[in-house]
């Protein structure tokens, strides 16, 4: 009994810094309606920063002002951000800043690798209170008592600033009309960097505070960003109190997962979310949120038709080089077209079904690596034909997609993404942890196509053949009936639905297909590679199709395509470079501040300026 | 005249708050009937419960006889209840046409086809509906370019591709120019006369009301004051009071 | 006071207000008339810089406007109630108020909160209301008080009377005409004549984004063809 509450104290001593973090995060997303991914970086930075100020700062005094200094320095930090990059794009289609904040991930990682070096620093203990009190027999680290008697004081201040004084009353009528408080004669760009850079600052305490128990990596941002996205979604966005009972519930179901299943820990917090989310679609203490506030990408302005003679030309003309390719190529540049046409059919099925559909899916790596997997499970195990399992890839892929898509339509917006996302994580999960079937992170070998393609120019021919077939059926299905109704919820859900639409059941058909089609991804990537692992199915791997989609352009059709050839080309010459994720990271920033349509759109608008006479369509 | 739509004790509470509270009327058939009230009466939640968009707290809706409470807003559209919406929902990626051909798709049941290219599908049934609105000549433009006048007249092309027996308008003619609302109503009450439609519709334009609506109903805080012809109504010192006003600082108060 | 010349102004590549021009004077209400679609609430938020003009000038007590981000344009002194008033539904009454208020004006009247509920009694009786809760009349009372507490030299009224059970719309006369005898500027968009004449001392028509009239209430009554023309009534 002493012992479980031992590790119930423990459980809310870690809760103090996973709510300041969430808390941060929460108010960012409230007012400028940025999905901040980069709100990682900023706890990291906390770490970072607060373990130098430690050092050089001495006693008592230097401990608690260390803290003090690492919060103003991270805010500071965080207005610079917000100022030079952020500030360019509000404007931008919703949902496009989050490509623009995985950029800032990026250059933050690599400036933190040159300025703090890869090594691990561990965080001094706070003079004082080094020792343990025993509570009931069991000890307790004298931290954690203090950090559970600060967080109440924490949620208070905040509360206090958010509900009673002039700027909380400010923050919250820009949540929810930033050009009006601006006609009242708030100046709201400077309104946006005080909040971005606040709530930048609470994720600097967060990283700060936790030192003494914790220390600072350079992995912290993105562990920490799963868990801070999952607590501020059960509490509901933009809830204070909720990202507070979030907070301490993950954390004290973490700790208590630590100690008797271990073998959950990686996914019991999207267990939660899901279960959550199921129950109460908008989290424990959140509100509904107003259907296409956000999360609803913004829809083209202008029909959409297919090609026209020149587009049909040109891209006969691009399919025909490629075909003629391994006439004149080497290896290498062959398998760098093979990664090319998987991306863009994995990069195509998300964009059908998040630029036609509306729906912004943050999982959908668990189709992809589900594919993948479904195939080399049934080669690797069953010794099944290549050509059968790989065209079970499709299929398992596209009844996963049914199965997790049944729970997520119900859902909208952030939620929807954010339900995706616990799904994905769960199948990430199960390939990482399930050992005796799926070996972990071994990951399942030996995957290599029939006799017939196992060279690389004929399984060349074989990926460009369903790639870009697969890519065109997506393109024929928006054309076609089907695709329109898919259109019509996502412009207007009320009215298809007057208008004798089950627009749910029709979200749902395009979100297995869109599985079914990354599936198809995933099963010709596992025999070009010969191997599957659960990176996978990582979160990153969603993202990366997610950015690809943004920097294409959501507004087009071609936009994934685009995006994915563009990515995977300039991460092959990058990726040679020492620091390449920072280079990376400036070029996605460039070309989201440069572009904000995206690489097609912005070319598509180009063209429309050179020729003002074409029709208005978009393609 | 048979009664089409029947509403009994119809009630709506949001926590706590009751928008409607035990609405009881009927509309016949061929009938052009008015629902007037002041803002926050309740009218949009009352229609928004005749057809599905809201499930009632309590009470009955009746469509010729059979009971729709509740059900969603797609099944009672495909019994013959047309709907339009105060706020145009028309569809901005499609152009004029497009939004009509996506109506008579789903009125044929094809929304699940994958097959053929949607815009090539009912073209002509589709510029038919057109003409009848008079938006032919606009029927290619991308729909985001439409002035609203014409997006409420497309917004009525599309309400009658089903052929419903039942339409229901919410605020047919709010911000348009008083010529324009004429026209449209009384392109509605044509439709009416030549198809033997009813019509129930929400109004603030008493000119537009009284000028064609056969049966006036009045609605203020959740709750029928008045139901009759329109002298009726006029005369009703009740809606006087809360809504029409006694007109002692300007004549004519209320042709906003 | 306002001196609007030459403006056009865009909304996309819709060529909205085609260089018009008009002039407000100090204690002066002046009211828009025109079918829907003619540029009235463009013309609103022209002066506001919410739709900035791409070209010609708007000038404010001598002070150029246009290139001003909106904010600034408040600051200057100018006062604007949007057409769909845009309450903040998730605040109280109060917390609206204290989101409009800004310092005192020099030149203008000075209001505080309890001035207000006594200009619009009713929401004296809902301040700790959320404004989600309330009557679209009684937004449109808070929509204008809320500008109020910003102390504006010039209001700008964007279609107040669109939308508002026949009723209200009398009390929302008598209180600009409260606002007129306090000495604020006023310049109102209207599609209700009535209103208009019954408020305003001069009414400018607009049509396709040009101004085809410019006077009196009696001189437009002495031209009926141009309200035929202009206005449908």
């Amino acid at each position: 009994m002493a012992f479980l509450f031992a590790q119930f104290l423990t459980g809310l001593a870690n809760a103090a810094a996973l709510f300041l973090v969430a808390s941060g995060l929460s108010l960012i997303f409230g007012v400028t309606r940025i999905v901040n991914f980069a709100h990682g970086s900023f706890y990291m930075l906390g770490a970072f920063i607060g373990v130098t100020l430690m050092e050089v700062l001495p006693g008592h005094l230097g401990f608690w002002g260390a803290i003090v200094l690492t919060g103003l320095a991270v805010g500071l930090i965080g207005a610079l951000v917000e100022v030079v990059v952020l500030r360019r794009i509000y404007r931008a289609p919703e949902l496009f800043q989050l490509v623009a904040t995985f950029g800032v991930i990026l250059v933050i990682q690599d400036l933190a690798l040159m300025i703090w070096g890869a090594e691990d620093r561990l965080g001094p203990r706070a003079p004082g209170l080094r020792g343990v009190w025993r509570i009931f027999g069991e000890p307790v680290p004298k931290y954690d008592i203090v950090l559970i008697a600060i967080t109440p004081f924490i949620l208070l201040a905040l509360w206090y600033l958010i509900t009673r004084t002039r700027l909380g009353i400010l923050v919250r009528a820009a949540t929810q009309d930033r050009e009006m408080v601006g006609a009242l004669g708030v100046n709201q760009a400077w309104l946006f960097t005080g909040v971005f850079a606040l709530g930048s600052a609470l994720a600097g305490w967060g990283g700060a505070l936790q030192l003494p128990t914790g220390g600072a990596d350079l992995l912290m941002d993105f562990n920490i960003i799963g868990a801070v996205f999952v607590v501020v979604v059960i509490g509901g966005m933009g809830s204070l109190p909720g990202a507070f009972v979030a907070s301490v519930l993950i954390s004290v179901l973490n700790v208590f997962g630590v100690t008797y299943l271990p073998q959950s820990t990686l996914v019991l917090m999207f267990v939660v979310m899901a279960l959550v989310l199921i129950v109460r679609p908008y989290g424990l203490l959140g509100r509904e949120e107003v259907a296409g506030e956000h999360g609803q990408v913004g829809a083209p302005e202008t029909p959409i038709r297919p090609y026209g003679p020149l587009g049909v030309a040109l891209t006969a003309a691009l399919l025909a080089l490629l075909a003629a390719l391994p006439a004149f190529a080497d290896t290498f540049l062959m398998v760098l077209v093979i990664d090319i046409v998987v991306f863009a059919l994995f990069a195509a099925s998300l964009h059908f079904i998040l630029g036609t559909g509306g729906l912004v899916s943050f999982g959908h790596a668990a189709f992809f690596g589900g594919g993948a997997y479904a195939a080399a499970l049934l080669v690797f195990h069953t010794q099944t034909p290549m050509e059968l399992a790989f065209l079970f890839a499709p299929l398992a892929a596209g009844l996963l997609a049914l199965g997790i898509g049944w729970f997520c339509i119900r859902l909208s917006g952030v939620y929807f993404a954010m339900l995706t996302l616990a799904f994905s994580q769960l199948v990430w999960s199960l390939a990482f942890q399930w050992r005796s079937v799926t070996r972990g992170d071994d990951g399942l070998i030996n995957i290599w196509p029939a006799d017939w393609l196992n060279a690389t120019v004929p399984y060349y021919y074989f990926t460009l053949a369903l790639g870009v077939g697969g890519i065109l059926t997506l393109r024929h299905v928006i054309h076609s009936p089907f695709g329109y109704a898919l259109r019509a919820g996502r412009d207007s859900p009320r009215q298809a639905e007057a208008m004798g639409i089950d627009v749910k059941r029709v979200q749902l058909v395009a979100f297995a297909l869109a599985g079914a089609m990354a599936g198809l991804a995933g099963g010709l990537f596992v025999f070009s590679k010969g191997s599957v692992f659960p990176t996978e199915l990582e979160i990153a791997k969603s993202f990366d199709a997610l950015i690809v989609v943004f920097l294409g352009g959501v507004k087009t059709l071609a936009g994934g395509v685009v995006g994915a050839s563009f990515m995977t080309s300039v991460e092959h010459w990058l990726t040679r470079l020492e620091y390449w994720r920072l280079l990376l990271g400036l070029v996605i920033i460039a070309v989201v501040i440069l572009m904000p349509e995206g690489i097609v759109g912005t070319l598509h608008r180009l063209w429309q300026r050179w020729r003002p006479a074409s029709e208005d369509t978009a393609r | 005249m048979t009664e089409i739509l029947r509403a009994d004790n119809l009630r709506k509470s949001y926590d706590g708050f009751l928008a409607v509270d035990g609405v009881s009327f009927s509309v016949r058939q061929g009938e052009l009937k008015a629902l007037i009230g002041p803002n926050g009466a309740g009218k949009s939640t009352c229609f928004n419960m005749l057809t599905g968009q809201l499930k009632p707290s309590g009470g009955e809706v009746h469509l010729e006889g059979t009971r729709i409470t509740g059900r969603p807003p797609r099944e009672i559209w495909r019994m013959g209840v047309g709907r339009t919406f105060q706020i145009t929902g028309t569809y901005r990626s499609m152009s004029v046409i497009e939004n009509v051909q996506m109506a008579l798709i789903s009125h044929h049941r094809r929304i699940f086809t994958f097959g053929p290219r949607a815009w090539k599908l009912y073209r002509d049934q589709a510029l038919e509906f057109l003409r009848t609105v008079s938006l032919e000549d606009q029927a290619d433009r991308p729909c985001s370019v439409l002035a609203y006048g014409d997006l409420k007249r497309l917004e009525l092309a599309i309400a009658l591709c089903h052929r419903p027996r039942l339409l229901l308008m919410d605020e047919p003619t709010a911000g348009m120019a008083p010529a324009a609302r004429i026209e449209l109503m009384q392109l509605v009450a044509d439709i009416v006369r030549e198809q033997g439609l009813s019509v129930l519709f929400t109004e603030h334009d008493m000119d537009v009301v009284f000028a064609h609506a056969h049966h006036i109903m009045v609605l203020n805080r959740g709750a029928l004051i008045a139901d009759g012809s329109a002298d009726e109504v006029r005369r009703d010192p009740r809606v006087q009071e809360v809504y029409l006003g006694g007109g002692t600082l300007f004549k004519e108060a209320g042709d906003a | 006071m306002l001196e609007v010349s030459a403006i056009h102004s865009f909304y996309g590549k819709a060529h909205i207000l085609d260089g018009l021009s008009f002039s407000v004077a100090r204690g002066e209400v002046v009211a828009l008339l025109g079918r829907n679609g003619a540029g009235k609430s463009t013309t609103m938020k022209s002066v506001m810089q919410l739709v900035p003009p791409r070209a010609g000038s708007v000038s404010f007590e001598g002070r150029e406007l246009v290139g001003l981000p909106a904010y600034r344009t408040a600051k200057a002194g100018l006062g604007y109630v949007p057409e769909d008033r845009r309450i903040f539904s998730d605040l109280t009454v109060l917390e609206n108020l204290e989101v409009g208020r800004q310092p005192p004006r020099e030149g203008a009247p000075h209001w505080t909160v309890a001035q207000l509920f006594e200009l619009f009694p009713n929401l004296a009786e809902r301040r700790h209301n959320r404004g989600k809760h309330m009557s679209g009349g009684e937004q449109q009372m808070l929509s204008i008080a809320r500008t109020l507490m910003g102390n504006p030299a010039l209001l700008l009224l964007d279609e107040p009377s669109e939308g508002i059970a026949p009723v209200i719309v009398e009390q929302m006369a008598r209180s600009i005409l409260t606002l007129k005898a306090e000495g604020l500027t006023v310049l109102i968009s209207e599609q209700n004549l009535h209103f208009a004449r019954a408020v305003a001392d001069r009414a400018i028509i607009l049509e396709s984004g040009q101004k085809k009239f410019d006077g009196s209430f009696a001189l437009l009554e002495k031209q009926p063809e141009i309200r035929d023309a202009y206005l449908s009534v």
